[in-house]
């Protein structure tokens, strides 16, 4: 099933799909991931895409793996971090109250919410409590999550995405389309249009010369804005530090110069130490992109001392919920660990071919496959689970040894048993079911069909279409069998032999 | 019930441990923080950290000279400011607002750096030589903008603080200073970005260059 999601390309409502992609917003009421399947097929025939998909893949697979080269205990290192998330899982209610205690004694406002709603309220109150007129944020995904943008925006507020590649898609009006390089699918000429259109100054294309006038415009805001708003790669219990990592400093700019500072994230991010960070950043940015360190680290601990000209007087941590014990207890838990590098999207035959906006929410690739499907319902994610061609290089590169491949399996029989799969792929999968369990009508069916798509293969050994199946033909030829089963071969191997 | 105490309540309830959060729980969490285990490190085959920080200063664009004292940290600084033509303004830590600035051709403004400066001077907690990278402190005499908002910035490492590694230089902050002040932070080089079509460009938001003078 996964294979033809990749490669059928149907072109029916194309173009009421393609408005749909378009105007989309990010909010918790308009997931697109039922659309995963058409929007693939669009994506697969966006020449411009392509092109770019093709650029980056390189980058990021080669990037890692040099950068993987400086760790000759790669693997060791990987189980501790996986055992430092695990362990703050497995006590998660502990750890995120004794984060809280040192987050409250060091002067910081720890809010907690349920859902998406709740948590844009308990930011939008902060900000009109306190006549909050401009905000510049730092790159969240949580934030995406919740469409907060929207929220403040309605309120009155500008909202100022810093980093450069989400401040690209605040110009665009798009949705980032990958976790850690969101603008990845766009060109530098497309880039350059959106400058000038915004900036209207005369139209640059070199790279370094954009990002400068970049620079330039986004400087203003950060000097100016009077609130933060950024996410966490991690929080640290022992001391209610919150923490980001960035490469181009503009967390440093949003937690240090507006008077208040708000960090929106999620309840899982919880670590115990210090110590437990130093093994984690080892292998976040060089799984994320081959850097060794990123440039910046950011640790944000409580409010600013009396004698302090710099820092914020107010600091807020808004935990969220909003879908993420629906993971706690069960065979799920351990994508809890994700620390979102972005390594399994990078790596994923799927994702290299289309792209980010084809998931149709904020999580793309496999981490998407399963945080969508849980946190907006399995119903509302259909395809995601079976948007894989279970090769498994998402799970050998992952920093924390999620076992994606098994996660996504384990959904797709979550989808089998509530029927929420078409009549006739669960028909086929029970009359396989039937089938392997009675080796002798296995045998005889399975001869059949050997026949069978010999015969339809003719001379040239190739099918062109295959009746009832052609998601699997459309596009392509699938090669014939031989006209033997492997239990036949092998008895002739067998015989032959002795 | 507020939202605080349904989400911990759902966790132990999925989890399997029902009712509240327990004594005996926190204290078990307490006590596995305060081991402050640290996590396997690759092997380094070096050993000389002062070579190794100067050759991941270098992997990281962070260029880096020396001085022989601190007391020639103005020189230092004013024969980079010439090579590179910048000005000879700076904004800078009060931690070296004493030396003989005026003698090396410099006006040096002790206070934090605003927008408009070009170069900010700031000193480091620690280095780290594992990656090249250096830890500033936030505070009141070691304000945060300096280190960020020029588009130079210059730090003065001394040698005898660079650590081999950042639990390293975590231990070293926990054993002078206690705990993580508000802003605890890392420079790892100059600010960059690859937004634009995955191609590295320096000088995002933060410095362009960052340079540290070895005393």
């Amino acid at each position: 099933m996964s294979i033809t999601v990749i490669v059928q390309k149907h072109s029916m409502l194309v173009f009421s799909v393609f408005s749909v992609v378009k105007n989309w917003r990010l909010t918790e009421m308009q997931v697109q991931s039922m659309f995963f399947k058409r929007t693939a097929s669009i994506k697969l025939d966006d020449a411009v895409l392509q092109h770019n998909m093709k650029k980056a893949r390189s980058k990021f697979v080669d990037g890692r793996a040099k950068g993987m080269l400086d760790l000759d205990n790669l693997e060791d290192i990987r189980t501790a971090a996986a055992a430092i998330r695990d362990r703050a899982l497995a006590n998660l209610d502990a750890y995120l109250i004794e984060f809280e205690r040192n987050a409250v004694r060091r002067g910081a406002q720890v809010h907690w919410a349920e859902t998406a709603a709740e948590a844009n309220r308990i930011v939008l109150d902060i900000a009109r409590k306190n006549h909050i007129k401009k905000i510049t944020k730092s790159k969240s995904m949580v934030t995406e999550e919740i469409g907060l943008n929207d929220e403040l925006a309605k309120a009155g507020i500008e909202v100022v995405e810093t980093d450069l590649g989400e401040y690209i898609l605040q110009l665009a009006g798009e949705p980032p389309s990958h976790i850690v390089a969101p603008a990845m699918h766009k060109s530098k000429e497309q880039v350059a249009d959106l400058f000038v259109q915004h900036h209207h100054k005369p139209r640059l294309t070199d790279i370094s010369a954009m990002t400068r006038e970049a620079r330039e415009a986004l400087r203003g805001h950060f000097l100016g804005a009077d609130m933060g708003i950024s996410g966490a790669n991690f929080v640290i219990a022992e001391s209610g530090t919150t923490l980001t990592v960035t490469n181009e400093g503009n967390a440093d700019m949003v937690t240090t110069l507006p008077r208040i500072h708000v960090v929106v994230t999620g309840i899982e991010k919880v670590i115990g130490t210090m110590e437990d960070f130093a093994t984690l950043i080892r292998l976040l940015p060089r799984s994320a992109v081959g850097q060794s360190i990123a440039n910046y680290l950011t640790l944000t601990t409580g409010i600013k001392a009396p004698d302090e000209k710099e820092g914020p007087e107010q600091m807020h941590i808004v935990f969220i919920d909003a879908g993420r014990t629906k993971f706690v207890g069960g065979e799920l838990q351990p994508m809890l660990r994700c620390i979102r590098c972005g390594a399994c999207m990078n790596h994923c035959p799927v994702y290299q071919n289309i792209g980010g906006h084809a998931y149709g929410w904020v999580y793309p690739g496999p981490m998407g496959s399963i945080l969508t499907p849980t946190y907006v319902g399995i119903e509302n994610a259909g395809d995601l689970p079976n948007a894989a061609t279970f090769c498994g290089e998402c799970a050998v590169v992952c920093p924390v040894k999620i076992p994606l491949p098994d996660l996504m399996r384990k959904l797709r029989e979550k989808q089998f048993d509530l029927a929420l799969r078409p009549w006739s792929e669960r028909m086929a999968i029970r009359a396989w079911g039937f089938a392997v369990q009675r080796p002798r009508f296995y045998a005889l069916m399975s001869r059949l069909g050997a026949r069978f798509g010999a015969w339809l293969g003719g001379r040239k050994k190739l099918i062109h279409r295959l009746p009832g199946l052609d998601g699997w033909t459309h596009g392509r030829d699938m090669p014939a069998p031989t006209g033997k089963t492997f239990r036949e071969l092998y008895r002739a191997r067998r015989a032959g032999r002795a | 019930m507020g939202a605080r105490e349904n989400i911990l309540a759902r966790i132990r309830k999925l989890q399997g441990r029902g009712g509240l959060t327990t004594q005996a729980e926190l204290d078990q969490v307490r006590a596995a923080i305060a081991e402050h285990r640290a996590g396997p490190l690759p092997s380094m085959p070096w050993s000389d950290v002062v070579a190794r920080f100067r050759e991941q200063c270098e992997r990281l664009l962070t260029t880096h000279d020396e001085a022989v004292s601190v007391n020639d940290v103005p020189d230092a600084v004013a024969r980079y400011l010439q090579e590179h033509s910048l000005q000879t303004g700076v904004a800078g830590w009060p931690e070296f607002a004493a030396l003989d600035w005026q003698g090396a051709g410099i006006a040096y403004a002790n206070r934090p750096a605003n927008g408009d400066d070009a170069t900010g001077i700031t000193g480091c907690f620690c280095a780290i030589a594992e990656t090249g990278t250096l830890l500033l402190l936030g505070g009141a005499a070691t304000p945060k903008v300096t280190a960020l908002l020029p588009d130079t910035h210059i730090t003065v490492v001394r040698k005898e603080r660079i650590v081999r590694t950042m639990e390293d230089a975590f231990a070293l902050m926990r054993a002078e200073i206690g705990e993580p002040p508000r802003a605890t932070f890392f420079i790892s080089g100059p600010s960059r970005t690859a937004d634009i079509e995955q191609t590295i460009v320096i000088g995002a938001h933060g410095p362009y260059r960052v340079h540290v003078v070895l005393i």
